[in-house]
C-alpha cells in the first residue's frame, strides 16, 4: 500500500453532554453493535492500508479497551499493524495534545519511520463508508498537495459547526471557512485529507516553529492559496457525531433499510470487536416494532423504533420507544422509555418513568442490580 | 522443554449419519447449533475455560467447515505460541498409511503430537456433544482417586441406561465392570465419552493394542488397562450434556435453549461459549412482525412472525411468513407469505415465496425412517426450493429443486428428494 493512516480520535465535544463524561467521541456505541472508530479503522483495512495510528487522549480508557487487540480489523500483522498514540512526557515536551497538528507533531517519528509516501488522515467521529484508494488516485491525478475529502449539505441545513468550503470549476479550494456564522456554501470538509508524507512532516515541523497547533486552521486555512488543495467530493452516506441530536439520529439512520443494508450487508464490512455475545432472546410478551437488537439481549417487553445495544436485559411489561438502550442496561419490569438515551451499564429499577419532552433525554440510573 | 500438564484431543472426525442431509457436506461438530454456535464450539470453549490450552482436533469426514471455522483458533483463545489448536487429518506414512479406523487409532496415529508436549494427562473429548464442564475439576478428581484412567459419567434413567456404555463402581466409584449396551443394566451411570488417562498408561495401552482393527476406546482400550490393573473410575457428572446425535435430539436441544431460564443456559457471563462471528451486526425487526419465544442470531432480518424458533445470524424471513418451532441455519432466506412448521433448514438455504414446509399427514419417512421422524422437515443446505409448493412431514429436500420436481406443488409427507449428487 501506498500510505499510512492516521486516525484523529482525541476530541470530546460539550454538545455530546453527559454522554462524553465517560469516553471519547471516537468510542461511542454505535448502530447497535459498534463503535465509532470501527468505520474509519474498516474502511483503513478495506483501502489495504496496513500501518495506522490512532491518536487519542480524551478519556482513552473506553477507547483503549475497544483496541485491546487490533485483530478483528486484521492489524495484528508483524508488518505495520495498529499503534495507539496518548501524549508523553519526553525531554522535549511535557504538554498534552494542543491540537490536531500538535498531535501529529508529538508523533511526528511515526511519520518519519514509515516509508509510504502518502497518508491518509481520518476522524474517529465520522460513520461512513469509504475506498480511500480513490482519494489517492484523485489526489494524485490532480498533482494535489492536500485533498480534503467534502460533501453538499442538502441546503437549510444549519453547517455552522462544520469546515465549510468553497472550490473553483477544477475543484481547487478557494474559500475554507472552520464553523463559519453565516456560511456562504454548503460543501462541508469531512474531516479526511491525503497528503505526501514529505510535505506533511514540512508542513507540521514549520506549524510546530510557529507555536500553531491546528490542523485546520493553521494548514489548510493559512496555506489554502500557497498550496494546491482540492476537494474530492463524496455522495454516500457519511455522518460526524457531535452532539447529542447528531447520535441519536446516527443511530436511528439505521433502521431504514438502504441505510442498514449499505453498511451491514454490502460489501465491504464493517469490522468490531468480537464480544462472544450469545444471540439475543425474545421471551413471551417480547413485542418489536420495527426496532434493531443486539446479541445478548434478552427481551421481555415492548420496543418500538428504537436501537438496542449489545446484552441489554428488558423486563416484562416495559414499552421503550423511539429510544437508545446502550450496552449493559438492565431495565427493570413496568418501565416506559420514550425519546431517550440509556447511558450503558445503566441499571434503571423497575416501575420507572423516562420521556424526553421536547428533545432527547439522557438517562443515567446507577442502581444496584440484584438479579439477573 | 516443552511440558504441558494436560493436553486435549478432540475426535471430530465423525460422520454423524444420523443427521441425515445436514452432515452430507460437513463433520456433525461443524453443524450450527443454537443461532450462532457450531457443536465443536462447546467442548473447545469447554477447554479453555478449564484452563487446556492444548487441543488436538482429530479430523477425517469432510474437514473443510471445520478447519475454516477453527482457523488458528482465534475466537477460543487458542492461538499460541506453545500449544494451541492443531488440527490433525489422517496422513501419509512411509508404510501402513490409513485412515483413522477407530476412535484409539486416531489417538494411536498421533502419538508423536502429543508425546511432543510431554503431558501428564491426557484428555479425550468428543465434538459432538452440548454441555459445560469443568475439566480441571475432574483432573483434580482424578488426581485425589490415584486413578490412571478417569470416565466422566451421567447417572441417566435405567430405561434408558441400554442405550448406553454403562459403568459399574463400587462406593468409592471405582469401576468394576463395563457394560456395553445392556439389556437388564445393574447400574444407570452412563459414560459420556469423555476421559482423562495418565499419558504413560494411555501410550503403552495404544501401542499393545496398535494391531486390533478398528481400535476403539470403549470396546478395546479401556478394557485393557482395565484388565491389566490401572485403577479406573467413575467421575459423576449432573449437569447438562445432551448428544446431539439424531434429528430429534439435535431440534430439542435447540428448543430448549429457548426456554425462559433454560436448562442449558448461555446468558450466563461465567463459562462464555466462544464461536467464530462472521456476522456482528444487530437484528432488524420490522414493524409488521412478530417474534415470540425465540432466539436470533447477529444481522437477521425479520419482517414475518416467528415462534418458538432458532435463527441464525444473517436470516431474512420475508413478510407473512410464520416460522414455528423450526431451526433456521445462518443464511438462509425465506421469501414472503410462507409456512413453515418444524422445520430444520441448514445453512444458505434460499425458499421462494408462499412455500408450506411440513404441513399435511404424518407419514414414515420412504427411505431413512430412523433419520427422518418426529414430523421434522430437514432441508440441506444450499438448496432451492422454488415459490409455491409445499412439502410434508418426516421428509427431506437436499439440492436445487424446481418447481417440476413437486408433483402438483406437494412433496408429499415421509418423501426424501435429494438432487445433484447430495446423498446424505
Amino acid at each position: 500500500m501506498r500510505a499510512i493512516g492516521i486516525i484523529l480520535a482525541g476530541g470530546n465535544n460539550h454538545r455530546m453532554k453527559e454522554l462524553s463524561q465517560k469516553r471519547a467521541i471516537a468510542a461511542m456505541p454505535v448502530a447497535g453493535s459498534y463503535r465509532s472508530i470501527d468505520f474509519a479503522l474498516s474502511n483503513m483495512t478495506n483501502s489495504r492500508i496496513g500501518r495506522v495510528a490512532v491518536f487519542t487522549q480524551y478519556n482513552a480508557r473506553s477507547l483503549n479497551e475497544h483496541l485491546s487487540s487490533s485483530k478483528w480489523w486484521d492489524f495484528g500483522r508483524k508488518q505495520g499493524g495498529l499503534s495507539v498514540f496518548t501524549p508523553m512526557i519526553t525531554s522535549e515536551n511535557n504538554a498534552w495534545y494542543r491540537g490536531t497538528a500538535d498531535s501529529i507533531y508529538q508523533n511526528l517519528d511515526f511519520l518519519k519511520e514509515s516509508h509510504e509516501p502518502y497518508v491518509v488522515i481520518a476522524s474517529g467521529d465520522c460513520i461512513y463508508k469509504m475506498d480511500y484508494n480513490k482519494v489517492l488516485e484523485y489526489h494524485i491525478a490532480k498533482k494535489a498537495d492536500i485533498t480534503v475529502v467534502c460533501k453538499d449539505m442538502p441546503a437549510g441545513v444549519n453547517v455552522d459547526r462544520y469546515g465549510v468550503l468553497k472550490m473553483n470549476e477544477e475543484s481547487r479550494i478557494e474559500e475554507f471557512e472552520e464553523k463559519p456564522i453565516v456560511a456562504n456554501s454548503n460543501t462541508i470538509s469531512c474531516g479526511i485529507y491525503v497528503i505526501r508524507r514529505r510535505q506533511l512532516i514540512e508542513l507540521i515541523e514549520k506549524c510546530a516553529e510557529e507555536g500553531q497547533y491546528d490542523f485546520v486552521k493553521d494548514i489548510l486555512i493559512r496555506y489554502k492559496n500557497q498550496k494546491r488543495i482540492f476537494g474530492y467530493k463524496i455522495h454516500d452516506y457519511w455522518k460526524n457525531i457531535a452532539s447529542v441530536e447528531d447520535y441519536f439520529e446516527a443511530n436511528m439512520d439505521f433502521l431504514k433499510p438502504d441505510i442498514r443494508n449499505y453498511f451491514f450487508r454490502e460489501y465491504p464490512d464493517i469490522y468490531s470487536k468480537v464480544d462472544d455475545l450469545p444471540p439475543a432472546k425474545y421471551n413471551v410478551g417480547a413485542k418489536i416494532k420495527n426496532s434493531l437488537i443486539s446479541s445478548g439481549s434478552i427481551i421481555n417487553g415492548t420496543v418500538e423504533d428504537s436501537v438496542i445495544f449489545k446484552g441489554v436485559f428488558v423486563g416484562n411489561n416495559c414499552t421503550i420507544k423511539n429510544s437508545i438502550i446502550l450496552n449493559d442496561v438492565y431495565i427493570g419490569d413496568n418501565t416506559y422509555i420514550e425519546n431517550c438515551i440509556v447511558e450503558s451499564h445503566d441499571t434503571v429499577r423497575a416501575n420507572s418513568y423516562h420521556k424526553g419532552e421536547g428533545g432527547i433525554k439522557i438517562v443515567i440510573e446507577k442502581n444496584d442490580r440484584y438479579v439477573m | 522443554m516443552i511440558k504441558k500438564e494436560m493436553i486435549a484431543m478432540l475426535l471430530a472426525g465423525g460422520q454423524g449419519s444420523r443427521l441425515g442431509v445436514l452432515t452430507a457436506k460437513v463433520a456433525k461438530p461443524a453443524v450450527a447449533f443454537g443461532g450462532k454456535y457450531r457443536i465443536i464450539d462447546f467442548p473447545l470453549s469447554n477447554c479453555i475455560n478449564s484452563g487446556v490450552d492444548t487441543v488436538g482436533v482429530l479430523t477425517q469426514y469432510q474437514p473443510l467447515r471445520l478447519n475454516t471455522h477453527i482457523g488458528i483458533g482465534i475466537p477460543w483463545d487458542l492461538d499460541r505460541n506453545i500449544g494451541g489448536v492443531s488440527v490433525l487429518p489422517p496422513y501419509e506414512k512411509s508404510s501402513d498409511t490409513e485412515w483413522y479406523t477407530g476412535t484409539a487409532n486416531a489417538i494411536y496415529q498421533n502419538i508423536e503430537y502429543m508425546d511432543s508436549f510431554n503431558p501428564d494427562y491426557v484428555l479425550i473429548l468428543s465434538g459432538d456433544h452440548i454441555y459445560k464442564m469443568d475439566y480441571e475439576v475432574m483432573l483434580d478428581y482424578h488426581k485425589s482417586k490415584g486413578a490412571e484412567v478417569t470416565l466422566a459419567a451421567m447417572p441417566v434413567p435405567y430405561e434408558e441406561a441400554k442405550r448406553f456404555g454403562i459403568l459399574i463402581t463400587d462406593e468409592d466409584r471405582k469401576i468394576s465392570e463395563f457394560e456395553e449396551k445392556p439389556e437388564n443394566p445393574r447400574s444407570n451411570l452412563a459414560s459420556m465419552g469423555i476421559y482423562i488417562f495418565n499419558w504413560k498408561t494411555l501410550k503403552e495401552a495404544l501401542i499393545a493394542n496398535a494391531a486390533q482393527p478398528a481400535l476403539d476406546f470403549g470396546k478395546h482400550v479401556i478394557p485393557y488397562c482395565h484388565s491389566k490393573g490401572s485403577p479406573c473410575y467413575a467421575y459423576e457428572y449432573n449437569g447438562y450434556w445432551k448428544d446431539v446425535g439424531t434429528l430429534h435430539s439435535y431440534w430439542e436441544a435447540n428448543m430448549e435453549l429457548i426456554d425462559i431460564v433454560p436448562e442449558f443456559n448461555l446468558y450466563e457471563e461465567y463459562w462464555k461459549i466462544y464461536t467464530k462471528s462472521d456476522t456482528l451486526p444487530p437484528q432488524y425487526i420490522s414493524a409488521d412482525s412478530v417474534v415470540e419465544r425465540c432466539i436470533i442470531g447477529e444481522g437477521a432480518q425479520i419482517y414475518g412472525k416467528v415462534y418458538n424458533s432458532v435463527i441464525g445470524c444473517g436470516v431474512i424471513i420475508g413478510a407473512g411468513t410464520v416460522v414455528r418451532d423450526s431451526i433456521i441455519m445462518n443464511e438462509t432466506e425465506i421469501g414472503a407469505g410462507c409456512e413453515i412448521y418444524k422445520g430444520i433448514l441448514a445453512e444458505n438455504v434460499k425458499v421462494g415465496d408462499h412455500v408450506k414446509l411440513g404441513v399435511g399427514e404424518e407419514a414414515e419417512n420412504e427411505t431413512d425412517p430412523h433419520i427422518y421422524n418426529h414430523g421434522l422437515v430437514t432441508v440441506g443446505e444450499k438448496s432451492v426450493i422454488p415459490s409455491n409448493v409445499s412439502v410434508g412431514k418426516n421428509s427431506v429436500v437436499s439440492g436445487i429443486t424446481e418447481a417440476a420436481d413437486y408433483p402438483e406443488g406437494y412433496l408429499a409427507s415421509g418423501k426424501t428428494m435429494i438432487k445433484a449428487g447430495d446423498k446424505a
